[in-house]
């Protein structure tokens, strides 16, 4: 059990293959329970949609549980419940992904009935009518009740630019009010294919029993006529630093906010980041909320599961008498402070030990696992990437942590959008 | 001894098994001293323990709600030897993740770590919970990020609702308490108030603890006496009387300026020991427990596009008992969802639930309940939420009959009892139109500045 003691062990022993009609299919096995997680990841996300069709990925995976000839309005996700299990579905940027936790027992339906809507879908008018309601509800109930969201979407546009990951998954409103049932179809017939698919089931299940499987269900459906890729702009660093600030009743407590463009898949950024603002012992933490008392948090973000860039965010919200200006000419002293000083062997040792040992919870999961390599493989990572993860972490090098933390924080050609909130008193 | 380290925790619930009637044992759980459940299994190096103290924010002086909030995150910040940056060190360098929090009814925590950070855990687990510093440093830190919180919720039209529902449905009794606090109470709650409630509350006889994972019955033994041992024996008596809902039949309204109303609906609901209770729960999963085909959700979001999601649900507690309805929807659909809404409810209460509804549900509430018991930590709280209910540690194995045997006419019987569209209480926050509201409400309940 203890196999990541091993510098040269693998994780998961996950093992993959290939269907002849290009379905990339991996199997992490698990044999504490007789259950299964089961996902089917696209390669496709918000960040592939034409021109003025914002959201139409989201809206699709929205779609996909109307129906098919073989299994009509909705019986996909009656079947799954009957059988006991769960089912439901999530849009990123990179990736739209299918999942249902099932008893082992049900594997094969559930893979027939998936293998059925990757080809099958039929759409009435009055389903998209209907769902597009839904959709617009849920934006509202996710961002627009909370000026905070709208903020951060602005951010996000602000950082980006033109390329797509500035458009919120989810879609700008006046864009998903007017997508149509040709929008959806002319997405799903772009992108649903196995060719563009990768499926992943953790659990109770062996790579030949999968196999078997695999073959009667999704080996049925023809690949695409033509390759299917991606085109991406590619990303365009700042000429300055931008700042935005928004004010309003609604919000009860000021934050600060800084974006940074960032490379993905970085472990040296990764590890920065952590000693930097990852818990309430992270350096920031300890200065400014500890010592100075000028913070009640500060934290750090870095994503590195990413297609094509990601960035680093830092969010701050000042104690009760601190403005906003005081408490970022104080986290931009001291950020430049560390950055000179350098971070130390013992910090860099201390989260190499903590992140290995960390991998051990995943073992003690049925979906974290799936969704790791699900994430990764949809945003053009590969299998080896993954069960190397700790093998890599231990090569990292101090003076590596160090200059790539200089070249995100300190670094004129890379300037952030930083944000502003506060609370505006009622008239 | 072997046999008890390396026990298969989860045994093959198979087909043929369960065609021969056998019985199925969902989970190996066995209670290795008073109030002290186990359910051993080395399958992954990993242990947890969730725990609860009787009592909880029942213990909050009403005059500063927020005690207990304060204490469940004051506990880690510095304990025994260590001072704070020690103590969060001596947990993050030990990937070992420790949790507080104060329940209605009970102080929760929660302990989850690797084995062999197992003693460190465990010494760390016992000094916050016997040796907490209180230092004020600390108290001013954690009250101003609980703060934070509070003010950040005062802008949240979801949490406006809740706040609304709960300080209406409960007025008059300890549950009308916002357990968060409110901005007077975070000035007045002194370092003193943080020690009574430890001393209330911290004690032997209110104790229920649940421990999963990589730990023999001699190893969890001796960490529950290294723990907990040194805590007082007799636990302090909880004076509150059970209250009916408040409000019946009303419609409350806080106005906020937001594009969408938040609305939740209430009726009278069901004691956790009542015998209708597992009718009661297939009945909620049918009018809206989850599924995409719950008759709330074929009705308002799927038929009609009214709602992102809409989900009912029965929340049992000590001294009240809720059946409850909740869903977010643009302000001028508002009106046409609560229709919906109260006419599903009346609906189910009238002509009950169809042979197919019932037979679909049981086989999904039978056949799901292994797959919430698929990590350690999640076996560990789900053992404790049933000890927190008084049932038996035995309760996991047996849950699956209780709900097979359940009837047709048991779920009709139920549903006329519980489900009164008339009566529901609804609460609002929004600005929903074509509403008629019997009371304004001009801020949340309960809350001073």
């Amino acid at each position: 059990m203890m196999l990541s003691t091993n510098a040269n062990a693998k994780l998961f022993n996950a093992e993959s293959f290939e269907l002849k009609n290009g379905l990339q299919v991996v199997v992490i096995p698990n044999h504490r329970a007789p259950v299964i997680t089961h996902m089917l990841w696209y390669k496709v996300g918000g960040a592939d949609e034409p021109k003025g069709k914002s959201g139409i990925t989201h809206f699709l995976e929205h779609l996909m549980f109307k129906g098919t000839k073989q299994y009509p309005d909705g019986t996909f996700s009656n079947t799954v419940r009957k059988i006991g299990g769960n089912d439901n579905a999530f849009t990123a940027h990179d990736y739209t992904a299918y999942y249902q936790n099932i008893p082992k027992e049900h594997l094969r339906l559930v893979m027939k009935m998936e293998a059925d809507r990757m080809r099958g879908l039929i759409l009435s008018r009055q389903d998209i009518l209907s769902e597009r309601d839904v959709i617009i509800e849920e934006r509202r109930q996710r961002i627009d009740n909370r000026p905070q969201a709208q903020f951060q979407e602005q951010l996000r546009k602000a950082l980006y630019v033109k390329h797509p990951y500035g458009t919120p998954v989810v879609g700008w409103n006046d864009e998903i009010k007017i997508l149509n049932q040709s929008d959806a179809l002319n997405s799903y017939n772009k992108w649903y294919y196995p060719n563009n698919a990768i499926l992943v089931v953790s659990g109770d299940i062996t790579k030949d029993e999968l196999k078997s499987l695999a073959r009667r269900t999704y080996g049925q459906i023809k690949a695409s006529r033509k390759p299917i890729t991606r085109h991406r702009p590619t990303i365009k660093t700042l000429k300055s630093e931008k700042r935005m600030s928004m004010s309003d009743e609604r919000i009860g407590q000021p934050a600060l906010i800084k974006m940074y463009l960032a490379p993905r898949g970085n472990g040296a950024l990764d590890i920065a980041t952590h000693i930097l603002g990852g818990d309430a012992t992270s350096r920031l933490y300890k200065k400014l909320v500890i010592e100075d008392k000028l913070a009640i948090s500060v934290n750090i973000s870095y994503d590195p599961v990413k297609l094509n860039y990601s960035s680093v965010t830092i969010y701050a919200m000042p104690t009760p008498n601190t403005s906003l200006d005081k408490l970022e000419t104080a986290l931009n002293l001291e950020i430049k402070a560390i950055l000179k000083q350098g971070f130390t062997q013992e910090e860099l040792d201390q989260i190499k030990t903590k992140k290995d040992a960390e991998m051990n919870y995943y073992l003690d999961s049925l979906q974290s696992p799936a969704m790791l390599f699900g994430r990764h493989l949809a945003s053009g990572f590969n299998i080896e990437y993954i069960e190397n993860m700790n093998t890599r972490l231990k090569k990292i090098s101090l003076k590596q942590v160090n200059s790539t933390a200089k070249h995100i924080f300190a670094n004129k050609n890379n300037p952030p959008v930083v944000g502003f909130l506060t609370h505006k008193e009622k008239k | 001894m072997i046999k008890n380290i390396v026990a298969a925790l989860l045994i093959l619930v198979s087909a043929s098994c369960a065609q021969t009637q056998k019985e199925v044992k969902i989970l190996n759980v066995e209670e290795i001293a008073s109030n002290v459940w186990l359910a051993a299994d080395g399958s992954a190096p990993v242990i947890s323990i969730n725990f609860s103290f009787d009592g909880g924010l029942l213990f909050d002086p009403s005059d500063k709600p927020g005690v207990g909030r304060l204490v469940s995150i004051l506990l880690d910040e510095g304990a025994g030897e260590f001072n704070s940056q020690e103590f969060q060190k001596e947990l993050s360098n030990n990937s070992i993740g420790m949790s507080f929090s104060a329940g209605r009814d009970a102080f929760y925590g929660e302990i989850k770590t690797l084995t062999k950070n197992k003693d460190k855990a465990f010494e760390l687990l016992n000094l916050a919970l016997t040796q907490p510093h209180f230092n004020e440093d600390a108290i001013t830190r954690m009250k101003n990020a609980n703060i934070a919180d509070i003010k950040d919720s005062l802008g949240n039209p979801k949490w406006l609702a809740a706040r609304s529902f709960n300080g209406m449905l409960f007025k008059g009794h300890p549950y009308e308490l916002p357990g968060y606090g409110h901005l007077k109470s975070m000035r007045t709650i002194t370092r003193r108030d943080l020690m009574e409630f430890r001393y209330k509350q911290f004690t032997k006889e209110a104790l229920k603890i649940s421990i999963a994972g990589d730990i023999s019955k001699a190893e969890a033994l001796v960490a529950v006496r290294n723990i907990f041992s040194t805590l007082p024996m007799h636990s302090n008596p909880i004076n509150v009387s059970n209250t009916p809902l408040q409000h019946k039949g009303k419609t409350i309204l806080l106005e906020v300026d937001t594009p969408q109303t938040f609305i939740s609906v209430a009726n009278q609901g069901i004691n956790r020991k009542d015998p209708d209770w597992h009718a009661a729960t297939i009945m909620n999963y049918i009018l809206g427990g989850g599924s995409f085909k719950a008759r709330l959700m074929e009705e308002i979001r799927k038929k009609r596009g009214l709602t992102y999601g809409v989900y009912s649900s029965i929340n049992s507690m000590k001294h009240a008992n809720l059946i409850r309805a909740d869903l977010s929807t643009s302000n001028e659909k508002a009106a046409e969802a609560l229709k919906v809404l109260k006419t599903e409810w009346q609906k189910m209460a009238d002509k009950g639930v169809s042979a197919e509804e019932l037979k679909d549900a049981k086989s999904y509430l039978t056949g799901s309940l292994l797959l919430g018991l698929t990590s350690t930590s999640a076996i560990a709280s789900t053992l404790n939420s049933l000890q927190q209910n008084d049932l038996g540690y035995n309760y996991i194995n047996k849950r699956n009959d209780k709900i097979k045997a359940v009837k047709l006419e048991d779920i009709q019987r139920v549903a006329k009892r519980l489900l009164k569209a008339d009566e529901l209480t609804i609460v609002m926050a929004g600005k929903p139109e074509n509403i008629f509201v019997d009371i304004k409400l001009d801020k949340p309940p309960m809350m001073e500045d």
